[in-house]
């Protein structure tokens, strides 16, 4: 997973190095690129017809994500509030019980 | 032979609870799920229970195939659980624990829908004190938003107990189905428990306001008894196909924006509960065994994912994404235990979630629900997003947040290393768990087609974080809250009532204001007119005058008489 780390205290953690965050991602990317390469060599069983289409799980997986998230971005414009929307209402209230006990 | 009725021992336990302190009440609290346990499996496979009340005939005990696998399954998240939780001190937490778990365990055994309602109150009542316990001002207010919702949906089901009643003359909880209004009624209280759309604020509201050990217990037990109930009364209901791929897919989107990560989990709960939806809607015997395996499975991975945010919860007192990151160098034991978990519902091949998920998939395919089954793809997918990356990601990857850390107590380690295990070995060897369904079925998880098709899904999920995260296009977590549902009955009734209250008040003032006006100027005018300090019929007149009215007056009478 990708990220860039700083170095909090003196020990070194394996994600601070940006050549293992680069390795990792290489490794990644070999392992997407054979996953695919599969779907020529091994014969997938077909239960529906738009399972024909070479690599179509990793075409869906990958559109149905990217999709996914810039939707979730938009809908933030419209969904997103303070932390303390609600409870700021809740607050203006006068009579108020201080704890569930 | 029954030696007791298995709810009863959880709230015997219960009572114990209250008396009892340290190691002793440690020690008895583990004992019960496991004793728990036996008792049922010395009940065996199946039994009846009929007793008689006020001239109905009710099934206390009910065990036949479906309902002793949901009653494992309770029993082993009450261990797991209390094991998660025996750090704690706080009595009120253990017994209110051991008497919910009593009442989701006797709400799967009851056999008639009056002995389920008294169990689905209970269960209601006690679960809001897992969330009460945290003892803040939050709490407190989600808890009565969570009691009200789960008090409703069993005063729905006594209503549809009654109307059933008197419809058939039995009170047996079987089959029920749509055609009546008792149905209808029904339907809408396992509804609102199981999390439907638009019900669904309740589980979003109050899981992530509960204590870090309460959200573990309240993951397991509601809606999975709301499962079960469906899978009783409703198997091959049609609408719960729609409604179950609804709920895998909303869910989804506000899961990618949520930024307090015991949120997002409570949103993948639905998203997981619409998977077991769309297998009791479909009823065919593999999607029906697909929906009870698959909530045997997301009891435990949940478990583990909502047990790994509560570790850090309890470790760092923060939950949200914009605060965490980095914790893999100070937790690295809790960090494997996640992702475990988060590999488990992402339903990776080995992990438990694969041999489950892929059974409702299937059976989606197998009849003909083509645009379900790309719904429930397009889930499949999210659900590696928002569980699979996002939770282990931005806790204890992402920005290094320096945050003060160490592993948590070693209950809590024991407990999520329990359910890990469990995660891989029915990933594994999912025979074991597949012999446990209620219905006769062969299916084959690994096979290479599901196999391949589940990892190209996974891996190109992955790629989509990747690409996103490189690009800079990932949603960044941000200090906020999202509006849901709860929107209109938090925010749109309220101010409505505010509102009206503000237009109504000066209203009220100006039209009394005005009635006494006019009663001032009028009525007390005239009176002060003429009774007043200068009125004519109060000044001071002399006795003189008064003699003379008099006179005046008999005459006028004497006149009178003699006319």
């Amino acid at each position: 997973m990708a990220s860039k780390k700083k170095n909090p205290s003196g020990k070194t953690y394996f994600f601070d190095k940006q050549e293992n965050i680069n390795l990792v991602l290489r490794v990644f990317y070999v392992l997407c690129a054979l996953l695919f390469a599969a779907d020529f060599v091994i014969n997938r069983e077909i239960y529906h017809s738009w399972e024909k289409l070479p690599g179509f799980y990793a075409i869906f997986g990958f559109v149905a994500c990217v999709l996914l998230v810039l939707a979730a971005t938009q809908m933030r414009k419209v969904l997103m509030r303070d932390e303390d929307y609600y409870t700021k209402q809740e607050d203006a209230k006068p009579t108020k019980k201080k704890d569930g006990k | 032979m029954i030696d007791i009725h298995p709810s009863l021992l959880f709230f015997f336990a219960a009572v114990l609870a209250c008396v009892l302190r340290g190691h002793v009440r440690s020690a008895m609290m583990l004992a019960v799920p496991v004793f728990g346990a036996l008792n049922l499996w010395q009940i065996g496979g199946s039994l009846t229970l009929t007793t008689s009340f006020l001239g109905y005939t009710l099934e206390p005990l009910r065990i036949d195939d479906l309902s002793i696998l949901f009653g494992y399954l309770f029993h082993l998240a009450a261990f797991i659980a209390i094991i998660f939780s025996l750090h704690v001190k706080d009595t009120v937490q253990h017994v209110s624990a051991l008497t919910y778990i009593g009442s989701a365990i006797g709400a799967v055994f009851a056999g008639d829908l009056l002995t389920l309602f008294i169990f689905w109150e209970i269960m209601a009542v006690s679960s809001a004190f897992l969330i009460w316990a945290r003892r803040s001002d939050r709490s407190y207010h989600s808890a009565m938003r969570y009691l009200i919702i789960h008090v409703l949906s069993g005063v729905l089901l006594l209503a549809g107990a009654l109307f059933i009643f008197r419809d058939t003359g039995s009170l047996a909880f079987n089959e029920i189905g749509l055609g009546t209004t008792g149905g209808w009624l029904v339907f809408i209280a396992f509804g609102i428990k199981a999390a439907f759309p638009f019900f669904h604020n309740w589980l979003t509201d109050a899981y992530p306001e509960s204590t870090p050990t309460g959200a573990v217990f309240l993951s397991a037990f509601t809606t999975k008894a709301a499962v079960y109930a469906l899978a009783r009364g409703y198997a091959g209901t049609e609408i719960l196909i729609y409604i179950g791929a609804a709920m895998t897919c909303f869910p989804i989107f506000y899961a990618v924006i949520e930024n307090d990560l015991r949120r997002v989990l409570a949103y993948s709960m639905i998203n997981q509960i619409g998977f077991m939806v769309v297998g009791i809607g479909i009823g065919t015997a593999l999607a029906v065994n697909g929906a009870v395996a698959h909530a045997f499975n997301d009891v435990i991975f949940k478990g583990l994912l909502f047990m790994a945010m509560g570790a850090v919860l309890h470790v760092t007192g923060r939950m949200n994404g914009s605060d965490l990151g980095g914790l893999y160098k100070k937790m690295p034991i809790t960090t494997i235990l996640c992702i475990v978990g988060a590999a488990s519902i992402s339903a990776f091949p080995l992990f438990s979630g694969f041999v489950s998920k892929s059974m409702v998939m299937s059976a989606a395919l197998k009849e003909g629900y083509d645009w379900v089954w790309i719904c429930l793809l397009f889930a499949s997918a999210g659900v590696f997003h928002h569980a699979g990356i996002k939770i282990p990601y931005f806790a204890f990857f992402a920005h290094d947040a320096n945050i003060k850390a160490k592993e948590p107590p070693f209950n809590m380690l024991v407990a999520m290393g329990i359910a890990a295990v469990l995660c891989v070995a029915i990933g594994c060897y999912p025979h074991v768990l597949y012999n446990m369904l209620p219905n006769e079925y062969e299916y084959t998880a690994y096979d290479t087609t599901h196999v391949l098709a589940q990892l190209q899904i996974l891996f190109f999920s992955a790629m989509a974080f990747v690409w996103l995260n490189l690009k800079g296009l990932y949603p960044p977590e941000l200090p906020s809250i999202n509006i849901d549902i709860e929107w209109f009955y938090r925010r749109v009734i309220p101010c409505s009532v505010r509102c009206g209250l503000a237009m109504a008040v000066p209203a009220y003032k100006a039209t009394t204001g005005f009635i006494t006006g006019l009663f001032r100027k009028v009525v007390i005018g005239n009176l002060l007119r003429h009774h007043g300090e200068h009125g004519v019929l109060s000044r001071a007149w002399p006795i003189g005058s008064m003699v003379l009215w008099v006179a005046v007056l008999l005459c006028l009478y004497i006149i009178l008489y003699h006319v």
